[in-house]
C-alpha cells in the first residue's frame, strides 16, 4: 500500500531533475526494485500511473530492472542467493544469514525531453 | 542558499544552528518553503556540487536508429532518499538532546496503545516520556496518553499507511521532547508500510500479541528484520490460545538472528520489568556523549 507514497517520491524527484537539468517531460523511467525492498511491483506500476497523470511523466514507460537478493552466510562463510528473507542457506541450511543486496529501490535512469 | 531555487539564507529558518547542512531538512525550517529545496538538496548531496548531473547527461540516442531524440540521465538515487533525509535529520536532533526515540510498529489491535499507557505509568519519575501517535484518523489515542499526564501529538496520516520522516520532523517540533528523555513513536497499525519509512528513530519495536499466529513474521518478514526488539504481548491470554510462544520466537529469529524477544502483559504487568530495563539500558546509549549522561549514570 505504501507503493502509492513511493510513487509520490519518485514523481517529485523527476520534478527536481526537471528544474535541475532543464527538461520538459520524461519519456522512460528505469527504476531498480530489489525482492526485499517490500515494493509490490505491480501496485507500484498501477500507482505510477495514477500518481503520474497530469504531470511531466504522463506519458512516461516505467522500466523495471528486478534485481537478486544475496546474502552472506555465516557458517559457510559465503555469499549465497536467496528468494525471500526467511530462507535458509540453500548449502548448509542455517538462518545465519546476512542480507547483503535486495533491498535496493531506486531510480536507476530516465530518458527526458 | 540554495543553488536551485536560489533562496537566501534570509527565508530560512533553522531550530538548531550548524549541524544539518546548510538549510536543509531541519525541523525549524519553514513548512511551505522547505518542500522545494529539500528535495534539491537532498539530491545535491548524492550528486555532485551544484545540484547538476553532467555525467551521462549529454544528448544521447541521436546516433542509434530508433531511438528518440531525449537525452538519457543516469540517476543512481535511492527513491527513499528524501524521507531518509528527513530521518537523518531527526536521528541528529535526538542524539543531541540524548532523546531515545523508539518506532513502534505492529498490525492494528496487538494493545501498542495500552502498553504505552502503561509504560508510561512505570516510567513515571524515573524518566520524561512524550508520544507521537500515528493514526489514519481520530485523536483517541493521543487522549489515552494525555490522560497519563504525558505529552503526546497526533498524526492522522488520512489515507497514508505510515508515518514518514518528515511528518515526525513536525511532531517533534511541536512536542519540544526534554532532553534525556523518552520519545515514543507509535506508528500506524501495520505490519507492511512502516517497514520501509525511517523515522529516524533508535530502534524499531515490533509488537505482536498472542492473539495473532505464531507465524506472522513469517508473513511479514520485512518488519521483523528492521526491528531490534519483539514484543508478544497479551501473555495473561495465553492459558486459553493454541499461540505457540516458542514457535513465535523461533520464527522470528529466523528473519532477524538478531532480534530480542520479550513476553508481556500490559493488562497484567507481567514481563513489564523487563520492558522498562530494556528501555532504561536503551536510554543510557541514546545519553552517550550527552553531558546528562553522568548524572544519568550516578542515579
Amino acid at each position: 500500500m505504501h507503493e502509492m507514497a513511493i510513487c509520490e517520491s519518485i514523481l517529485g524527484i523527476l520534478k527536481e531533475q526537471a528544474r535541475a537539468q532543464k527538461f520538459d517531460a520524461v519519456k522512460r523511467v528505469r527504476l531498480e526494485i530489489g525482492p526485499l525492498s517490500g515494493v509490490e511491483i505491480e501496485a507500484l506500476k498501477f500507482g505510477f500511473d495514477v500518481v503520474t497523470r497530469g504531470s511531466l511523466a504522463e506519458s512516461a514507460a516505467l522500466e523495471i530492472v528486478e534485481t537478486q537478493a544475496t546474502a552472506w552466510c555465516m557458517p559457510c562463510g559465503e555469499a549465497v542467493t536467496i528468494a525471500q528473507r526467511y530462507d535458509a542457506c540453500p548449502k548448509c541450511g542455517s538462518y545465519q544469514l546476512q542480507v547483503t543486496a535486495g533491498e535496493e529501490l531506486r531510480i536507476k535512469e530516465l530518458e527526458v525531453n | 542558499m540554495c543553488t536551485v531555487c536560489g533562496c537566501g539564507e534570509g527565508e530560512v529558518r533553522i531550530e538548531k544552528d550548524g549541524k544539518t547542512h546548510g538549510h536543509s531538512h531541519d525541523h525549524g525550517h519553514h513548512h511551505d518553503h522547505s518542500h522545494d529545496h529539500d528535495h534539491d538538496h537532498g539530491h545535491h548531496h548524492h550528486h555532485g556540487e551544484h545540484g547538476d548531473l553532467d555525467y551521462g547527461a549529454g544528448p544521447a540516442g541521436t546516433a542509434v536508429p530508433g531511438m528518440s531524440q531525449g537525452r538519457m540521465i543516469q540517476l543512481e538515487t535511492d527513491i527513499l532518499s528524501k524521507n531518509n533525509a528527513y530521518a537523518a535529520d531527526n536521528r541528529a536532533f535526538f542524539s543531541d538532546h540524548g532523546i531515545l526515540a523508539l518506532n513502534l510498529v505492529s498490525s492494528p489491535g496487538s494493545g501498542k496503545t495500552s502498553l504505552l499507557v502503561k509504560t508510561i505509568e512505570m516510567l513515571k519519575g524515573k524518566l520524561d516520556a512524550s508520544v507521537i501517535e500515528g493514526d489514519q484518523q481520530t485523536a483517541a489515542d493521543a487522549d489515552r496518553i494525555r490522560a497519563t499526564g504525558a505529552p503526546a501529538i497526533q498524526i492522522n496520516t488520512g489515507k497514508g499507511c505510515h508515518l514518514d520522516g518528515h511528518m515526525v520532523g513536525h511532531a517533534v517540533e511541536h512536542l519540544a521532547p526534554a532532553d534525556g528523555s523518552v520519545v515514543f513513536i507509535e506508528n500506524v497499525g501495520n505490519l507492511v508500510c512502516p517497514a520501509a519509512f525511517d523515522l529516524g528513530e533508535a530502534h524499531k519495536v515490533v509488537i505482536l500479541s498472542v492473539t495473532e499466529g505464531e507465524d506472522k513474521p513469517l508473513k511479514y518478514p520485512d518488519m521483523f528484520a528492521a526491528a531490534d526488539l519483539m514484543i508478544l504481548n497479551k501473555t495473561d491470554l495465553l492459558p486459553h490460545l493454541d499461540f505457540d510462544v516458542e514457535a513465535a520466537i523461533a520464527n522470528a529469529r529466523n528473519i532477524n538472528p538478531a532480534i530480542k524477544a520479550l513476553k508481556v502483559s500490559a493488562r497484567s504487568g507481567e514481563g513489564m520489568g523487563g520492558w522498562i530495563a530494556w528501555i532504561e539500558a536503551a536510554r543510557m546509549m541514546a545519553l552517550a556523549g550527552h553531558p546528562l549522561s553522568d548524572q544519568a549514570a550516578a542515579e
